[in-house]
């Protein structure tokens, strides 16, 4: 097949069939990609998965463009991203159009007071798997746990005190800390 | 405008966000609560929505908020806004970025940038709990919550993974159409 069809028809699959969000994404995109169609090596698909996750956005924009750009140029890129984004905004489209009305049902709106726990449960638990992370990092162990520390009291201050603090800002003071901080200990070394 | 504003709020969710999606959760809580598009519960009934349809939570998030606020076509921008930055972050580094990752610049702000989004988010899963469960005072979510936790751990326990946030989801969904029925 003409390459420019298959990158959008490979990533409109991957796009339709991975639940749960970027992280499940990655396997279907090495099955895919390196497996199948040989479009990126082993090494390639290692640096890409790095760089996507230190790079903002959802990492599977960041694989469909980097694969598609690799395989055709801008046009691949953009042909790649959208195949990768059409199925959830289908999905969601008409989700969003119906959803109002199924919560009229008693039963629904019922079954939603216990998913909204469930939904806290998974973030709670998204956010312990990665300071699990962090604090296995040998080196940085003592700052990570301080940084994370840190913002997480903040955070939940500023929740319960309703306070209007952007989280972006947040994110701009620990990028700053961590230049300083870490930096400077490397240069001690 | 509306479509503009839908933009602009979903390309700084799309900007500030690292590592998946679930780093975004506390940008676009901020953001759907600071625009007054939707309260807690809302936040929580979309959350459950992304989560259990396929596809990146962000843009799911993005589709069905740009959906509500603004039809299709705020649909449209809200998702083009958010996959902006990762697409031209990644063209960027294919034609001349390849090496800037690994400067010693950019491993020290993302050693700083990591820990604080971890806390970030935990602290947002927290008070989303206390929230759905009315400060601690509602007795339905209470029970919920002990079962769902303890179903987590136990899944964990016995099948050495976590369970799959669609499982979950399903099981929550039973306990409260069952427990609510009640009252």
């Amino acid at each position: 097949m003409n390459i420019k069809p298959d990158l959008f028809l490979t990533f409109a699959k991957i796009g339709a069939f991975t639940f749960g969000g970027g992280y499940a994404m990655i396997s279907l995109i090495d099955s895919e990609c390196v497996e199948k169609k040989k479009w990126l090596t082993h090494d390639e698909f290692t640096d890409m998965t790095a760089v996507a996750e230190a790079t903002p956005g959802p990492v599977a924009i960041n694989c469909a463009t980097f694969v598609g750009y690799k395989m055709s140029g801008i046009i691949g890129a953009v042909l790649a991203t959208l195949g990768v984004v059409l199925p959830s905004f289908v999905i969601l489209l008409l989700i969003s159009m119906f959803f109002e009305d199924f919560l009229k049902f008693e039963i629904i709106a019922n079954a939603f007071k216990g998913i909204r726990i469930a939904v806290s449960i998974l973030i709670i638990q998204a956010g312990v798997k990665m300071l699990i992370k962090l604090f296995k990092e040998k080196e940085k162990r003592a700052g990570n746990i301080v940084f994370s520390a840190v913002f997480f009291s903040v955070m939940l201050t500023l929740n319960f005190l309703g306070i209007d603090f952007s989280t972006i800002y947040m994110i701009f003071i620990a990028g700053f800390l961590g230049l300083f901080i870490f930096r400077k200990r490397r240069e001690n070394k | 405008m509306i479509y503009l504003k839908l933009l602009w709020e979903f390309f700084k969710i799309g900007l500030f966000t690292f590592g998946g999606g679930y780093g975004a959760i506390p940008l676009i809580r901020e953001c759907v609560e600071r625009n007054g598009w939707m309260d807690e519960e809302m936040l929580s009934n979309m959350l459950a929505i992304s989560e259990s349809t396929p596809g990146p939570i962000m843009v799911n998030t993005a589709t069905y908020i740009g959906s509500m606020q603004g039809g299709i076509l705020g649909a449209v921008c809200a998702t083009f806004g958010v996959i902006l930055p990762a697409f031209a972050v990644m063209i960027l580094f294919s034609v001349l970025l390849k090496k800037v990752l690994e400067k010693p610049v950019a491993v020290s702000v993302l050693s700083g940038i990591k820990p604080c989004i971890a806390g970030i988010i935990t602290a947002t899963g927290i008070y989303m709990l206390i929230s759905a469960t009315s400060f601690f005072t509602d007795i339905n979510s209470l029970i919920i919550t002990a079962i769902l936790t303890a179903f987590y751990f136990i899944f964990l326990a016995v099948r050495k993974k976590p369970v799959s946030p669609i499982l979950l989801i399903c099981v929550s969904a039973v306990l409260g159409a069952l427990l609510e029925a009640r009252n």
